[in-house]
């Protein structure tokens, strides 16, 4: 550790840190423009100068190597004088239009121009502006009001990895573009609204509609995907106008996906907000009691095995948990939270959790993937494996991919094959990235559900565990081997037992008149016209995608913004998201349902309150009782089970066929369905 | 002052003389009352009264929602919501004031960059309920039109000390 004195305190700091973490370190507000602590350092701002002992002139914090025993100035009158100089000047070129830019009320130039600029201006000519330029359907662009920070420059280029964006011309001329007029390419450019410390890059769908003072905040979790970024729903009225991350280091850093932001134009459209039943085919509006006795009538004499359920992606583990035991008080077997048919033995936690951690990934040194692109499937986490192959610098994280020939992972992957023989081949040792992993100290295998929806899943997973242990990843300090989740549901799924018990049918088996009863809870990703013409189903849930227009009784359910619920990412980490914002008309919590409807069912659920269900959920698996998440290695090296289906040959196909509609919410969004049309529907007729 | 100057005062209705005279000085001064509502006091540039929303000479509405005077008013009487207008500028959806809640302390117009919310001079908006004092866009914005040679003469008037 170094020691240096920050005004007057004295400070250990770690060798290689610059002035301006030193002076954080000691409590000193330092500001900055361009400096990023999750960027690459590029000290253009100037805004972050302080004095050195022994230095002539200010020098830019951001940029300045310490050493022992240095003394650094941050207050005195030189430091001020030439904060407030650098702000003239950035604020030359800068338009006073405050009261119509959407940064406003939260702009780092406005916050700092107040607290360390001048109060008037001397600037009488005339200022420069910059042609806006367009960069897809998210960001809104007003280029004149750039400061030339370039944080988005470092941003998509080191983060998105997507290197669309740079500057052209220099001096007062520098402007930032993407050279050509074309929508950004990255499922993480939302994350430039939050990097732009001025009103140049704003959010296009929220624009005008808040400022940020008249924002409650609440925080959540995203279940867009399964990483469980944590994020603020920030709302006004009964609302949420827009979603931010919240930093976590051991998750989400501080990034976001496209598809959790901006999803939540979807949150008021196509809402169900009052129970429904069909009446001689036709959907009626009813009330709850009438729909409960009606379920309450048809359920009376069907046996529990002709009784079935299937939980749908974004479920809350308190409303997983209440149909868990739902169904059990009917005597049902037939319950399944796996709508993409994946198949896990999920006898060991660890054999369908994301066991080296997303943070664990910053230690690994070699990967494969396996039929999973996380670039679509879990962009966040694609991000962190960029950075740690960034980080470790070339050719030190290697990685290669079997399966997804085509995908652009952000980062330079080796494809080795597009099957599941390729890991055989690698197992055998017949392709030279067989040594790489057993050479590395630390590899890791992600299996997605590319592989483990396909019939022969369970024997993949097997497979890829081999390996993992082949190449010793899977020992008592580290566990290398990982399930990639797209659905934000169903490790918390797995852990409370929403699979088929025995003799109990799948989600295949339920189809197709296997059950006479069969309720959904938010299931609208599964072949929903392939439920038997008899079938009486139930769809509890908050839109009306699928799975509502089948349905014979609606029962309104609320969104993840709405409820208090209990999520568990890919990891098995589990978090807790508080409510938002009320829910629309009649709709109520997911688990109180359940809950009303057993005493109407004449077997009441032994829990009231929300406090006692999640007692009921840390009886039932162990993680939802702990506050902390830890991760393990494990001594065991038992591999599970292999399935009765053997490994064919058939390689492996993407699971997200379009990234922004993947489920009802983002299905009811106008901005999600603006994206598909220029992300990925292009892409698709080019295909064909 | 003793009994018999008192009797005199008494007898010589000395009293009704003195207010007799106070009366007849009075009935030659220039009269203190106006005849409300055929004349009106004088009021200050500064006067605060009934809101109005100003627009430009060309007819483009003032007002850009930058929400300001909403988050100033202490009373919490203003409403905004905004949303882009077709030509892509920032501009309000509604803006509704609740007279009822307003206090007049004029923060909004000193809140407002662009000099759209002002008080204007007009106090004679007493109506029959209380949905008429729920004043929304339109209405402000006719206030405005109505009165707006007033209002720019007064913004002159007062702008050297602002």
């Amino acid at each position: 550790m170094v020691k240096v004195t920050v005004d007057g305190i004295v400070v250990d700091v770690a060798p290689g840190s610059s002035a301006l973490q030193a002076c954080e370190a000691a409590g000193k507000e330092i500001p900055r423009f361009c400096y990023h602590e999750r960027l690459s350092v590029a000290g253009n701002c100037r805004m972050c100068l302080v004095e050195v002992s022994g230095g002539r002139k200010p020098v830019a914090s951001c940029g300045f190597p310490i050493s022992n025993g240095m003394q650094i100035f941050t207050d005195t009158a030189v430091v001020r004088r030439a904060r407030k100089a650098v702000m003239e000047f950035l604020l030359i070129n800068h338009p006073l239009d405050c009261p119509i830019c959407d940064q406003g009320g939260e702009c780092d130039l406005q916050d700092q121009a107040f607290g360390y600029g001048a109060d008037h201006s001397r600037y009488r000519e005339n200022k420069r502006a910059v042609t806006d330029k367009y960069l897809g359907p998210l960001v809104k662009t007003v280029m004149t009001r750039c400061i030339q920070c370039t944080r988005c420059i470092r941003f998509s280029t080191e983060v998105a990895g997507v290197p669309e964006l740079g500057g052209v011309s220099r001096g007062e001329n520098l402007e930032i573009t993407n050279y050509v007029e074309k929508a950004l390419t990255s499922e993480l450019s939302g994350n430039l609204i939050d990097i732009c410390p001025v009103g140049a890059l704003t959010s296009q769908p929220y624009a005008f509609s808040a400022r940020p003072w008249e924002l409650k905040r609440t925080d959540s979790i995203d279940v867009c995907d399964a990483v469980g970024t944590n994020i603020v729903m920030q709302a006004r009225g009964a609302s949420v106008l827009r979603i931010v991350p919240r930093i976590n280091d051991e998750v989400n850093e501080e990034w976001l996906a496209d598809k959790g932001r901006f999803v939540v134009d979807g949150f008021r459209r196509r809402r169900l907000d009052r129970p429904w039943v069909r009446v001689e085919g036709r959907l009626q509006p009813a009330s709850w009691a009438d729909a409960f006795s009606l379920i309450a009538t048809r359920l009376k004499g069907v046996p529990g095995a002709r009784i079935g359920a299937i939980a749908g992606d974004m479920c809350d583990g308190e409303s997983l948990m209440a149909l868990k035991d739902l169904m059990g008080m009917l005597g049902s077997p037939n319950i399944d939270c796996r709508q993409d048919g994946a198949r896990y033995d999920t006898s060991r936690r660890d054999f369908y959790t994301f066991n080296t951690g997303i943070s664990g990934i910053d230690e690994a040194d070699a990967l494969l993937i396996v039929g999973s692109i996380p670039r679509q499937e879990a962009p966040v986490l694609n991000a962190r494996i960029r950075r740690r192959f960034v980080d470790a610098g070339r050719g030190k994280f290697p990685i290669a991919m079997i399966g997804a020939p085509n995908a652009d992972p952000t980062y330079a992957a080796t494809v080795l094959g597009e099957g599941p023989d390729t890991l055989a081949k690698l197992a055998a040792g017949e392709l030279p990235f067989a040594e790489v992993l057993a050479n590395a100290k630390n590899p890791m295998i992600i299996v997605g559900h590319g592989a483990l929806t396909r019939p022969d899943g369970q024997a993949i997973a097997k497979a890829c565990w081999d390996l993992a242990v082949q190449m010793n990843a899977i020992r008592p300090d580290w566990h290398g081997f990982n399930v990639l989740h797209t659905a934000a549901s169903r490790v918390a799924g797995l852990d409370l037992g929403l699979v088929p018990g025995p003799q109990g049918r799948d989600v295949a088996g339920m189809l197709g008149g296997g059950v006479d009863v069969l309720w959904l809870l938010g299931a609208d990703e599964f072949a929903v016209r392939d439920i038997g013409p008899d079938t009486f189903v139930i769809y509890q849930g908050h839109h009306g995608d699928a799975g509502a227009a089948r349905a014979d009784v609606i029962l309104p359910g609320v969104l993840y913004a709405e409820k208090p619920g209990t999520y568990t990412n890919t990891e098995g980490r589990v978090q807790r998201a508080f409510r938002a914002v009320m829910p629309p008309g009649e709709a109520r919590e997911d688990w109180r349902i359940l809950r009303a409807f057993s005493e109407v069912a004449g077997r009441k659920l032994p829990y009231d309150t929300i406090e006692s269900l999640r007692a009921r959920m840390a009886q039932a698996h162990p993680a939802y009782g702990q506050a902390e998440h830890a991760r393990l290695g494990a001594a065991d090296t038992t591999a599970p089970q292999a399935g009765s289906v053997a490994v064919a040959a058939t390689p492996f196909y993407p699971v997200i066929a379009d990234y922004y509609l993947t489920h009802a919410v983002c299905r009811a969004s106008p901005t999600m369905e603006t994206c598909s049309g220029i992300y990925v529907r292009p892409a698709i007729e080019a295909a064909e | 002052m003793n009994a018999l100057t008192k009797a005199a005062r008494s007898m010589l209705l000395a009293e009704l003389a003195a207010g007799m005279g106070a009366t007849l000085k009075a009935f030659f001064k220039p009269k203190a009352t106006i005849n409300y509502p055929y004349e009106k006091g004088v009021l200050s540039p500064r006067f605060r009264g009934e809101h109005a929303l100003r627009r430009y000479p060309n007819g483009e509405e003032r007002c850009i929602a930058c929400k300001l005077c909403e988050a100033t008013c202490p009373a919490e009487a203003i409403t905004i919501e905004a949303e882009p207008r077709d030509d892509g500028s920032r501009r309000t959806t509604r803006y509704d004031i609740d007279m009822t809640k307003c206090i007049y302390c004029g923060l909004c117009e000193e809140a407002c960059p662009v000099d759209a919310i002002v008080e204007g001079p007009n106090y004679e908006f007493a109506t029959e309920t209380r949905e008429e004092l729920m004043y929304d866009k339109n209405k402000l914005l006719a206030n405005g039109d109505r009165w707006e040679s007033v209002l720019a003469r007064r913004l002159e008037l007062d702008a050297p000390y602002r």
